[in-house]
């Protein structure tokens, strides 16, 4: 058995479901449904995070490899299991993932007035979804979960999203579908080549070089969407402008890191020689996302969509620092993924609040916020500043890190990739300056209320994770240093043997 | 061979009693003065579950000098034909009392397709294929033209057969050109007489090209697939619903059977125009249906599709492919029934309804419906963890495997175009507003929906007993 001395990955994985079927069983009218379903769905998540709390106490730090293992028997004579582990890389997003979801039931408490039961259950699945795949060792079992997540995600952004929601979720489903599938391929060559789906089996195998660029191209299809990187990103702004709050909470603090993360657990690892060979390309694209979607940002009048073209160019900051390969650019985009699922989400929720006040996103209609909001101000500001990445907030760590990565790799690198951060300050600081200072001139401004308590509730934690991270990163960095590490020698032995290859063939 | 002499008659007892119920029951019928299409329909089902026993509980063997073979790749095929047909009779006991064709003669032709389409899985030798495959067509034009009052069901079947009498013709005349150059009609001599495929002679290739048509109108696959769209509209949708699963599963095994074991070592010949017409069927599959918005077009544009994917198993010519194909074929009966479950579950007031706008906010006024045909929009799109994800999955395997790279990744981005059609119904029936409530469903639509519904969605949870069956079947094939 685990560390836990129970299944715990499979509870933690499975749990919502059990919420999601006693919702299914609720009867009567409609607001007791709702009512019902709600606590269900917020007891269900409460529970889940507290049961992979014990993985965060549990955890042994000085372990390279995967912890809590499961392995139960699926297609056996095929090489396939059902096998479940984390290790120091995707620990802290399983936590990521049972943290945000509880902050999105909550958020949607009032909000979702339509619909309730369903909305709760897509919201179970997709707990399940995304802790699944962040705890697979299979990669059958973790592509059942990478395209699973469509199908809740499809619906939440097309029966409670805003105007133009049929469009954005179709574009969300069919873009990331469409990556996904080349990746489906990929998977079993790997299979073929390997005879196996075994994630640290596939780490240690090695695949030939020319195998490898086509494997990597197909990877990269898939997760370019998924995170998303420069030019494939349009799909993200449709949908975070179109899905309710809590959706792109979700979408933002959740399933952009799976990109990212396909890249560390599948790209890097399995793949070191193309990774090095495209790693220039990549730094190309993400140089592009970081400068282009941050002037973008600058230019827009709505909140979310603001937002949304800042998540590009911050998770361009992360595949700099994924593809430096070296111990600091891969901590310090693994820093800023989990950064940008704090904060990137806290942003959202703050879009949140004004919007269901106000009900609108455009960011001329607001102004003077502070005088009527004072909390909300100040709680929008500190997740401002995080997002800049002021030192002290969760978002100064990671880019640091990145940088320097980055700066082992290139100069120019570095230098490009910190423009990011001073257009991030740019809009960042513009955005908070338009909608909180100046005076209130709108009537419907002047009776603002400020945080509610639920609101608090919500915001609560994701302050406090925010400040910790900021103040104190090493109790985060040491989680993955040792897998880190252990990835990185990895990742340089395989290219010292491919260059010593070359070396006796020519 | 080497009970290549003996008659080994009892291989053939599931046929034989399934054609004897079949006879009892048209007997039956026509001397019951009351209303006798329930009762018929029930003991065709209890027929067909006994038959089912029989078939299980069966020994392997040739038999009949040659012409008939029991392995598990035909009971595979038998099992699950059966179980189609039944679910094909099911879902037909609540349309016929709405729409007036309460006549016991449709259970039996049910049935007598259903034997057809057993003795097509057993075929060794090209006569019995053909036999089989004509005992099944005849009762598929009878029922495409079923509901005889009508206009479209009459256009239905005299299409259905006009087209499908030049497609047996293709048949004929193809196995005719394999007869006269090679010999004989038998399976396994015609395997032996071209384990040098250099011997092969042109005329022999012309023949597998003709058979490969004619079988490939049966599952209406590209280039052979204009009735599809017509027959499948016009047809009562349970015989569509029927049409949709049962023959072609049946036709599918016979196209597997012969161009694996008596044309085995043919594979790079008749290869390349498999994977032709795969490559037609998944592009046009998932074009064409785009612009439906009658859904049992859109569902004869989407088997079109299909049949595309399960012949990328047969194109890869090795058994992995074929056990690709049958897992595919298992999941396609399943989706599809489940799917026509649904649709003839749409009436309102009494009347059908078979536009795709007629299911807008379906999830409002019956979300258990929308549910099932939710599970099966997404399962047919492919997406994991329902089974067509499998399907797929087990059939890119051995694409992959077999190096055939460019159907694979064509095959996985048609998915995608596919995807859209598929999603633009779970679009219509969660984000569009809701309609007037369609009538009470009855309990057995909801039981044809519920079943195909369940095993689609938790077949991932057990996958490994079906998958090692249709493994062992598919090895038969591969000696």
């Amino acid at each position: 058995m685990n560390a836990a001395g129970f299944p715990i990955l499979s509870l933690v994985t499975w749990l919502p479901l059990l919420g999601c079927a006693i919702i299914m069983f609720v009867r009567g009218d409609e607001e007791v449904v709702a009512s019902n379903a709600r606590w269900t769905a917020l007891w269900t998540s409460l529970v889940v995070l507290a049961i992979s709390v014990v993985l965060w106490a549990r955890f042994d730090r000085a372990e390279a490899g995967f912890q809590f293992i499961e392995n139960s028997v699926w297609l056996p004579q095929w090489g396939i299991a059902y096998k479940m582990g984390v290790d120091g890389i995707s620990v802290l997003f399983v936590l990521l993932a049972t943290l945000l979801t509880p902050i999105c039931i909550l958020a949607s408490w009032e909000t979702i007035r339509m619909r309730v039961r369903e909305y709760m259950i897509a919201f179970l699945v997709l707990e399940t979804m995304m802790v699944g795949m962040f705890s697979a060792m299979d990669f059958v079992v973790f592509y059942m979960f990478f395209e699973g997540v469509l199908i809740p995600m499809y619906l939440i952004i097309g029966i409670w999203g805003g105007p133009r929601r049929v469009y954005a979720a179709f574009k969300f489903f069919l873009y990331t579908l469409a990556g996904s599938v080349l990746m489906l391929l990929a998977l079993l060559a790997m299979w073929y080549v390997a005879g196996t789906t075994d994630i640290p089996t596939l780490m240690h195998t090695q695949f030939a070089p020319a195998m490898q660029t086509w494997m990597f191209l197909a990877f990269f299809a898939s997760f370019a969407v998924k995170v998303p990187m420069w030019p494939v990103h349009t799909w993200l702004p449709d949908a975070h402008v179109e899905a309710p709050t809590a959706g792109s909470v979700i979408l933002a603090g959740v399933l952009l890191k799976m990109g990212a993360y396909g890249f560390l657990r599948f790209s890097v690892p399995m793949l070191p020689i193309a990774s090095a060979h495209f790693a220039p390309y990549i730094f190309g694209l993400s140089v592009v996302a970081v400068i282009y979607t941050s002037l973008v940002a600058l230019a827009q009048t709505d909140m979310k969509k603001l937002i949304a073209y800042s998540s590009v160019a911050h998770m361009g900051v992360v595949t700099i620092g994924i593809f430096t390969i070296n111990a600091q650019g891969v901590s310090g985009a693994l820093f800023q993924m989990l950064s940008h699922g704090i904060v990137s989400a806290a942003l959202f929720l703050c879009v949140g609040v004004v919007y269901d006040r106000v009900h609108t996103r455009e960011i001329a209609r607001y102004g003077g916020l502070a005088d009527r909001m004072p909390v909300y101000a100040l709680t929008f500001l500190l997740f401002t500043m995080a997002s800049i990445g002021l030192p002290g907030t969760a978002g100064f760590v990671g880019e640091f890190l990145v940088l320097i990565g980055a700066y082992e790799v290139n100069f120019w690198l570095a230098l490009l990739g910190s423009l990011g951060m001073i257009l991030g300050a740019a809009y960042m600081l513009y955005l908070y300056s338009r909608v909180v200072f100046g005076r209130i001139t709108r009537d419907d401004l002047k009776h603002i209320l400020d945080l509610s308590p639920r609101e608090l509730a919500i915001f609560a934690p994701l302050v406090v994770v925010t400040l910790w991270m900021g103040i104190y990163p090493s109790s985060f960095t040491s989680f993955w240093d040792a897998s880190v590490r252990a990835m990185v020698e990895h990742q340089q032995a395989a290219m010292a043997s491919a260059t010593r290859l070359a070396e006796v063939l020519r | 061979m080497t009970n290549w002499t003996t008659m080994n008659w009892t291989l053939a007892i599931p046929e034989i009693v399934l054609s004897c119920f079949a006879m009892a029951i048209l007997v039956f019928g026509a001397l019951w003065k009351r209303e006798s299409f329930r009762m018929c329909s029930m003991m065709a089902v209890g027929a067909l579950l006994v038959t089912a026993m029989l078939v299980v509980s069966n020994s392997s063997g040739i038999g009949y000098r040659g012409l008939f073979t029991n392995d598990s790749f035909s009971g595979f095929i038998k099992l699950l034909v059966l179980v189609s047909s039944a679910l094909g009779i099911i879902v037909s006991l609540d349309y016929a009392e709405h729409e007036n064709l309460r006549r016991f003669e449709f259970p039996v032709l049910i049935m007598l397709c259903t034997v057809g389409m057993m003795i097509m899985a057993s075929a060794s030798n090209l006569m019995t294929l053909y036999l089989g495959l004509e005992l099944q067509s005849l009762a598929i034009y009878v029922l495409a033209a079923f509901a005889r009052d009508q206009l479209r069901s009459s256009e239905a079947g005299l299409k259905y057969f006009v087209l499908g009498a030049l497609a047996s013709g293709l048949l004929l005349y193809g196995i005719s050109l394999i007869y006269g150059f090679s010999g004989s009609m038998a399976f396994d001599r015609l395997a032996t007489a071209l384990s040098d495929p250099t011997k092969a002679s042109p005329g022999l290739i012309v023949g597998i090209v003709f058979v490969i048509a004619g079988l490939a109108f049966k599952i209406s696959a590209v280039p052979f697939h204009m009735w599809t769209p017509d027959v499948y509209e016009g047809a009562p949708t349970p015989v569509t619903s029927f049409m949709g699963t049962a023959p072609k599963v049946a036709a599918m095994a016979l196209l597997v059977r012969a161009m694996a074991t008596p044309f085995g070592h043919l594979l790079p010949q008749w290869q390349q125009l498999i994977v032709l017409v795969s490559i037609a069927s998944m592009l046009l599959g998932s074009l064409a249906a785009i612009g439906q918005t009658n859904i049992k077009r859109l569902m004869a544009y989407s088997s079109i599709g299909h049949m595309g994917y399960t012949l990328i198993g047969l194109a890869a010519g090795t058994a992995v492919g074929i056990r690709g194909v049958l897992i595919y074929l298992v999941t396609y009966v399943f989706m599809n029934a489940g799917t026509f479950a649904c649709i003839i579950a749409m009436r309102r007031r009494g009347r059908m309804l078979e536009k795709v706008s007629d299911l807008s906010g379906l999830a409002k006024t019956d979300p258990g419906l929308a549910a099932a045909l939710m599970i099966f929009m997404f399962s047919m799109a492919g997406i994991p963890p329902f089974t067509g994800f499998w399907g797929k999955y087990f059939i890119f395997t051995a694409a992959v495997q077999s190096g055939l790279w460019t159907l694979a990744v064509i095959g996985v981005l048609t998915s995608v175009i596919g995807a859209y059609y598929y999603l633009r119904i779970i679009k219509v029936m969660y984000f569009d507003e809701a309609h007037e409530a369609f009538d009470p469903r009855p309990g057995s639509l909801t039981f044809v929906g519920g079943v195909s519904a369940i095993f689609t969605t938790v077949f991932f949870l057990f996958p490994a007993p079906l998958v090692g069956a249709a493994e062992a079947a598919a090895r038969v094939l591969f000696g």
